[in-house]
């Protein structure tokens, strides 16, 4: 057994307070780990973890509560952004946020989430599009591109029967309610880095009561899309970012003067 | 001793109003009372009615089968009520918006020609308060004082104005008599 | 202390702002709008929350999430909405922690009308909601329970971390009667340790209802039940009227029971030896108390403003052993108390008999009235 030697040497690398010291159940190659440390970061570099409270959904991110270091509470399929708004209107010095896949925001929670925005709720939704539903197997979502092969979709999504996916970055940029609504992608470093910004960007907006927030990561699914975690990121760029462009839908002035 | 009021008419004419008055006064005075109205679309123009209930003790069902007084303030109400007002109670019948006689002889029945006594005391308004006047100049519920303390209590303060005329109505319509039958 | 004069609904509302409630959610549903409506300028101006969720679905979860920090936390609505509550209100009922509701009943089942009715007994009472679990049920029969309940609900909630519903029907939310509203209680500054209000100096807390381990659900499913026995012991409510010499009972609760009452006096009047039992917790039910009473009875009525749910209860807190009758109106039909004591009557002239079931009697009964 060798002893590390560390003096002398710079700690350059380390695991966020935000994030408790568990292995996550995440599949391999999935980035909900990348999505979750960019917002422990964040979290940790804004000082703020003790004022935090989580809100985890249901899918694969239903056990968040479990990697985030800091309060949570775990809502009803879809209800994320309802509960948030009961704990963010007793406890509006808190920072509240919330974690959710496209199942659980743009299928069975689509009201509560076009509604927390269009009230304006004070609140940051993270929301995780990988175009199906993850923790289920693999069933079609309201993000599944037109053809694309799912367990419910076997021969690809039918427009015709099965309908047009749901861009909900555009949808919730369009109400007056909404502040700071962005689309990233988790797919190489640099878009890493760019929605590392963003995340900092909704807290912000958060802290300073400028309103909703709300960031769509596109996001890979090795396990159910069936492919490597190379080819996954590939799939990523080719299809999906085409058909889910990334930018800033959503920028309301007072946001647009935040320096980080 | 528990005295039942139904107050009917259409909506507008201040039946909810005139009901609560009496529950108010009735309040006041140390009674148990309820007050319970027909709710729902129907208060939007069609019919309504209140139910008044004034007990000395706890008050069991706050509707009646059979109310001892009813102040029917349009025909459709009359046509409704009447066979049920209990024997020997009373009956108002506000004659400006019916066009019928009563039937029943076993009751007391006051004809009150409201809309016309309440114009001349200078709004037409006020008709519900010259019925409820009729009303309680036959049955010995409540003292006048204490409708009029609770008019001068729950009448909106814009209407304040108004207070010495809504007196006047209710005492109007306390000295019409009981048809002799 | 002064009386005041209000509409249950309304009288509801003031009762839960004066026991300190901290966030009002709610949805517009006739015959409880009153309460919505009074909340919505109640609450602000004095600081505290409210939302108009975008449904029920919502507002249930907008009462989950503010619960879960400790708050004293509500909403009401009435049947089709109280439907669309039971998600969450099973999630709230396994996440362990107090919440307020009231269920402001209505004719049913579907869209149904806006009338009083009982029908929801068995979806508060008995369910609602998957899984297993159990709400305290309060059940007000005039303004001045609804008011004192009200603040009683929030209390039991927090004893027993539980879900408690004040339950009533549209004619108590929509009438008026005097009453006397308790003081103004200071708003809660301590919180249970349980409370998810931000990690500030303290190992981080988290409230779900999951457990994906059976063994684990059991033995929180075990702790439920365990905590529901103590509300059994210590918080079962009933009154009775004429009930010392009674011969015969009749049992109703919340409107029905205020019906009754008159129905039973009129009886009375008439020399006949009847006395009446008012659950006030239908949820504990007054198994116990009842079958004591039912000992020294001949025969009892049940009277709902549904077709017999409750009914159900009394004939297994009396072991089917007391002859026992039927009556109730439905659909939002409000019985008059002439009709009440037709069926005390009734029932005094027999046949008495524990054979059959009384629902079947009475549908028997009610083929020929209607």
């Amino acid at each position: 057994m060798t002893t590390m030697q560390t003096e002398n040497e710079t700690l350059v690398y380390a695991r966020p307070e935000s994030l408790t010291n568990v292995s996550t159940h995440y599949c391999p190659g999935c980035t909900h780990g990348i999505a979750h440390r960019l917002i422990a970061e964040v979290i940790d570099e804004m000082g703020i973890r003790e004022r935090m409270i989580g809100v985890a959904s249901v899918g694969c991110s239903v056990f968040a509560y479990n990697y985030f270091n800091f309060d949570f509470v775990q809502a009803p399929h879809g209800r994320a952004p309802a509960m948030a708004t009961g704990v963010k209107r007793v406890l509006p010095d808190k920072m509240v946020i919330t974690y959710q896949g496209d199942g659980d925001m743009a299928s069975i929670g689509m009201a509560e989430i076009v509604h927390a925005a269009t009230r304006g709720e004070n609140i940051t939704v993270f929301f995780i599009n990988n175009t199906n539903y993850g923790m289920t197997g693999g069933q079609m979502a309201p993000t599944t591109l037109p053809g694309q092969k799912t367990t419910s979709s076997i021969h690809g999504r039918d427009v015709e029967t099965q309908g047009y996916p749901i861009r909900a970055a555009e949808l919730l940029s369009q109400l007056d309610g909404s502040s700071y609504v962005v689309r990233r992608s988790l797919n190489d470093p640099k878009n890493v880095r760019l929605a590392k910004k963003a995340i900092r960007v909704a807290l912000e907006v958060q802290a300073r009561g400028l309103g909703f927030s709300m960031i769509e990561f596109l996001s890979i699914c090795p396990t159910n899309w069936g492919m490597t975690p190379e080819a996954s990121k590939k799939w990523l760029e080719e299809k999906m970012i085409p058909y889910y462009p990334l930018g800033d839908y959503k920028v309301h002035p007072a946001v647009a003067q935040i320096k980080i | 001793m528990q005295n039942e009021i139904l107050i009917a008419g259409f909506g507008g004419q201040g039946v909810l109003f005139a009901g609560q008055l009496l529950a108010y006064a009735a309040m006041d005075e140390g009674k148990q009372v309820t007050w319970i109205p027909s709710y729902g679309p129907e208060m939007r123009g069609g019919t309504a009615n209140c139910t008044v209930i004034i007990s000395d003790e706890e008050i069991g069902s706050p509707l009646v089968s059979h109310p001892q007084a009813v102040i029917a303030m349009n025909r459709p109400s009359l046509d409704k009520y009447e066979p049920l007002v209990k024997p020997d109670g009373v009956l108002v019948v506000n004659t400006s918006m019916v066009d019928r006689k009563t039937t029943r002889t076993d009751i007391k029945v006051v004809e009150v020609d409201a809309n016309a006594m309440a114009e001349k005391l200078g709004d037409k308004r006020m008709s519900n308060m010259v019925l409820l006047g009729a009303l309680l100049g036959q049955l010995g519920v409540l003292p006048m004082k204490a409708i009029e303390h609770a008019l001068q209590v729950h009448l909106p303060e814009r209407h304040h104005s108004l207070l010495p005329k809504n007196y006047e109505a209710l005492h109007e319509g306390a000295m019409m008599q009981a048809l002799s039958i | 202390m002064a009386r005041e004069f209000m509409k249950g609904n309304e009288a509801i509302a003031e009762a839960a702002v004066r026991a300190g409630v901290a966030a009002y959610f709610g949805y517009p549903i006739t015959p409880q709008t009153e309460l919505l409506e009074y909340m919505s300028h109640r609450m602000p101006e004095l600081g505290r929350a409210f939302v108009q969720a975008e449904s029920e679905l919502a507002t249930i979860n907008m009462v989950y999430g503010a619960a879960c920090t400790g708050q004293r936390v509500m909403s009401s609505s009435s049947s089709p909405g109280v439907s669309l509550m039971m998600e969450g209100v099973s999630y709230i009922a396994g996440t362990e922690i107090p919440v307020v509701l009231v269920d402001v009943m209505r004719g049913g089942p579907g869209l149904g009308n806006i009338a009083p009715a009982q029908g929801d007994y068995n979806q508060i009472v008995h369910g609602g909601g998957h899984g297993d679990y159990h709400n305290i049920v309060l059940a007000p029969s005039n303004v001045q329970e609804a008011v004192d309940f009200t603040v009683l609900a929030f209390d039991l909630a927090e004893k027993y971390r539980s879900v408690t519903v004040v339950l009533l029907d549209g004619m108590l939310g929509q009438m008026m009667e005097p009453c006397e509203l308790p003081p103004m209680k200071p708003m809660k500054t301590e919180f249970e340790d349980w409370a998810v209000n931000g990690a500030k100096g303290r190992e981080r807390r988290f409230l779900t209802s999951i457990n994906l381990d059976p063994a684990a659900q059991e033995v929180t499913n075990f702790r439920l039940l365990n905590r529901w026995q103590q509300v059994e012991a210590n918080e079962i409510r009933y009154k009775k009227y004429f009930m010392e010499d009674a011969r015969f009972a009749v049992v109703a609760y919340g409107s029905s029971g205020r019906i009754s009452l008159s129905a039973v006096r009129a009886a009375r009047a008439e020399g006949i030896p009847v006395g009446l039992i008012r659950p006030i917790t239908v949820s504990p039910f007054p198994t116990a108390a009842i079958r004591e009473a039912s000992k020294d009875l001949q025969g009892m009525l049940v009277v709902e403003m549904s077709s017999g749910q409750m009914l159900e209860d009394v004939l297994a807190a009396t072991r089917h052993n007391v002859p026992t009758e039927f009556f109730g109106r439905i659909g939002g039909m409000v019985p008059y108390p002439d009709e009440v004591l037709e069926e005390i009557r009734g029932l005094v002239k027999g046949p008495l008999t524990t054979e059959g079931h009384p629902r079947e009697r009475w549908l028997k009964r009610m083929a020929e009235r209607i």
